[in-house]
């Protein structure tokens, strides 16, 4: 790792442990937006860490402003990180200077398009994470990137089971201006990178919950980690955040250099099932507590449970890799899994 | 290093050399292992004066993924190459480096491991087998089992207890003998599998002689000895291949227009190999860097052969066999995938086992 990754992360890990806890998480859930982390983290330069500085940002690559995310994750930072990195990483590839503020892009979801004709704007996205609040949306148009202006559109507001805003957004009859092209399927790729990114974060985040956890509970005399079966049981899902981990590295390191492949589907199929099987163990881990508000395991589990579907569940990036793999053909499977 | 390994085993299989099968490190053939080592691609890390290549560990890692993925029987050279040839190397005399380093490199001299007993699986500190100190050697007494492919190996690599059990730490009074299997005194005979295969062995030890010059590294250190050569046996690509050639024709029987069922199913055995290839590489690399990754590498075998394990299973469901599609490679790699699965989570150490030292590397234990 380089000193500007090391010093991107070992920074975004201090501002967290000090600022990010169960309690602003609660809060934000509720609907307060967490004013200090965000202005905190964005006078640090790490809500823009791989935009380029002439662009707004702190010249970092994608890879740092990943990991950083994957960092945010473990302490379940309940802001837009990736959306921002998102519109980050879309207006330097336009070639356009990047707002400051909290960003969010649309759309989200397959089949939804937002069409731009003379100047102004046409069409609905739903479930637009964090659409309320944030300085501009960067909306992947018919017709190329626009910024637009969250005061011009209609926002109506929900959310995730995780607490976090899900949006509908309606364009229409708002006005912008085109920066720069985008290719349609950019932001649902980015998308699924960056939900691959953060579920191996708060996966890590519940594993180290899960084994401090059976450390500290006692029942029959003992703690519950010296019991084999709670042993056997962490350590499986110890297996599950590992490969969620490696995946999602992997498919960081494939985007800093630039050639993704497949690693993006293998990541989002592989963490996405990884997520499911590990909450459900740190669940178990952690008995009654862990079902109850009180405790935070559940701002990291209801995380886990949505983002897995958002931008394609398994299923989808399964299919997709499949398909690949189906026209590669049989004797062509080896050359497929071992690309490099 | 890729594309010479590539090159060999195209060339070896197109000339009928061998046939494609799974479960490799079970398969054998001695002719193949002959012109594997012949071919340069036995022992490639080892010093260039006992006839390796001087290769890095990166190397050898493309080298066997290469040959299992290929499903080539590698299995008489296996043991030899992987740790047999290592434990030489970091604990043997120099006579012995000469003496078998350039045998196995050529895919001459065959290697098994000689650690479980009949009383003696997961429990390993456990061991029985005596040797007693006579004049120039040590006389063993004893019986070794589930040794893969004894009965066509030269050697054998012997854990044994040099001295008495201490009760206070069972690790200690351990050692490592090289035990020639066709000299007398031992008797080498077949355990038949669940699929009425000869591939494990029991060998019955009577007096059996081993000159000083056969034991490995210090009397007394065999537990650290054999510690740090599992290591090396844990996160290999052989145990995240073991069924992939039911996956290869399982993507043959879908063909290249699969329905989305298919494509699921295909994709994500895929995405689960793709996965599992970077972490045990990782682990690769850092054994390259002289690091002893154990966690890691427990992790990368319990959950590989827990795919290994399910890939049958996942096929049996998308192409059921009984279907009669009339493929019948498939229907033979499935039908020995599904035999050899139960193994898989045995074999140098059991799941229990491994999640036992993942616990450990959490903190747990």
């Amino acid at each position: 790792m380089n000193e500007m990754r090391t010093l991107i992360l070992d920074t975004a890990e201090r501002i967290f442990r000090d600022i990010c806890d169960q309690a602003l998480v609660d809060k934000a859930e509720k609907g307060e937006w967490p004013a200090g982390l965000w202005q905190t983290l964005e006078e640090s330069g790490l809500t823009q860490a791989s935009v380029p500085e002439e662009r707004g940002g702190a010249g970092g690559t994608i890879g740092d402003g990943l990991y950083f995310l994957k960092t945010s994750s473990r302490y379940v930072a309940p802001l837009p990180l990736a959306e921002t990195l998102i519109a980050g990483v879309l207006l330097a590839e336009a070639g356009a200077d990047v707002p400051a503020g909290p960003l969010t892009i649309a759309p989200v979801r397959k089949g939804e398009v937002i069409e731009f004709s003379d100047g102004k704007l046409s069409g609905t996205a739903s479930r637009v994470p964090f659409a309320h609040g944030a300085s501009a949306i960067i909306v992947a148009t018919s017709a190329g990137l626009a910024i637009v202006d969250p005061e011009s559109v209609k926002i109506d507001r929900d959310k995730s089971m995780a607490g976090e805003p899900r949006d509908t957004v309606i364009f229409d009859g708002a006005s912008a201006t085109i920066v720069g092209s985008v290719s349609p399927d950019r932001i649902w790729e980015l998308g699924a990178l960056v939900r691959s990114v953060q579920m191996a974060g708060a996966l890590e985040g519940i594993l180290a919950m899960s084994v401090q956890y059976v450390q500290d509970r006692k029942q029959f005399g003992r703690t519950l980690s010296k019991f084999q079966a709670v042993q056997q049981s962490l350590a499986a899902m110890a297996g599950q955040v590992a490969a969620a981990s490696s995946a999602a590295d992997t498919a960081i390191e494939a985007t800093e250099a630039g050639d993704t492949g497949v690693a993006i589907a293998v990541a989002k199929a592989r963490v996405g099932e990884a997520a499911g099987i590990a909450a459900e163990l740190a669940h178990q881990a952690h008995g009654a507590i862990g079902f109850t508000h009180e405790y935070a395991l559940h701002q990291f589990t209801r995380r886990l449970w949505a983002w897995r579907d958002e931008f394609g569940g398994e299923p989808y990036w399964q299919a997709e890799i499949g398909r690949q793999v189906a026209r590669a053909g049989a004797d062509n499977l080896w050359k497929f899994a071992s690309r490099t | 290093m890729r594309a010479e390994v590539r090159a060999f085993l195209q060339k070896d299989y197109a000339a009928g050399g061998f046939g494609r099968g799974q479960e490799a490190m079970a398969r054998y053939d001695v002719d193949f292992s002959r012109r594997w080592g012949q071919a340069g691609f036995i022992g490639i890390t080892w010093p260039k004066q006992y006839g390796g290549r001087g290769l890095t560990f990166l190397d050898r890692y493309v080298v066997t993924e290469e040959a299992l993925a290929a499903g080539a029987p590698v299995g008489a050279h296996w043991v030899a190459d992987r740790q047999s040839g290592p434990l030489l190397l970091k604990y043997g005399t120099e006579e012995q480096r000469q003496r078998f380093l350039p045998k196995i490199i050529a895919g001459e001299a065959f290697f098994c491991i000689g650690m479980s007993e009949p009383d003696s699986g997961s429990d390993l500190a456990s061991v029985r087998m005596s040797a007693t100190r006579v004049d120039g050697g040590w006389k063993l007494n004893g019986t070794k089992l589930w040794t893969s492919l004894a009965h066509i190996c030269h050697y054998m690599i012997a854990l044994v207890r040099t001295s008495p059990v201490n009760p206070e730490n069972r690790h200690e009074g351990m050692s490592q003998m090289i035990v020639d299997l066709k000299a007398p005194g031992v008797e080498v005979r077949p355990v038949y599998n669940l699929a009425g295969e000869h591939h494990f062995n029991q060998e019955v030890f009577t007096d059996y002689f081993v000159p000083d010059e056969n034991v490995v590294g210090e009397i007394g250190a065999g537990w650290e000895q054999v510690m740090s050569e599992l290591a090396y046996e844990r996160s290999g690509p052989e145990r995240i291949l073991s069924t992939f050639q039911t996956l290869v024709e399982l993507v043959r029987q879908v063909g290249d227009d699969p329905s989305e069922v298919e494509a699921r199913a295909i994709g994500r055995l895929t995405a689960h190999l793709m996965t599992l290839r970077g972490m045990s590489v990782s682990v690769a690399g850092m054994l390259a860097d002289g690091k002893m990754p154990v966690t890691e590498a427990a992790l990368v075998k319990d959950v590989g052969t827990n795919y290994c394990k399910e890939v049958p299973e996942v096929a049996r469901l998308i192409c059921p066999p009984e279907d009669g599609a009339g493929n019948s490679k498939y229907e033979k790699m499935l039908k020995t995938a599904t035999l050899i699965a139960p193994s898989l989570t045995i074999q140098g150490g059991t799941r229990e086992i491994l999640r036992g030292m993942i616990a450990r590397g959490l903190g747990l234990r």
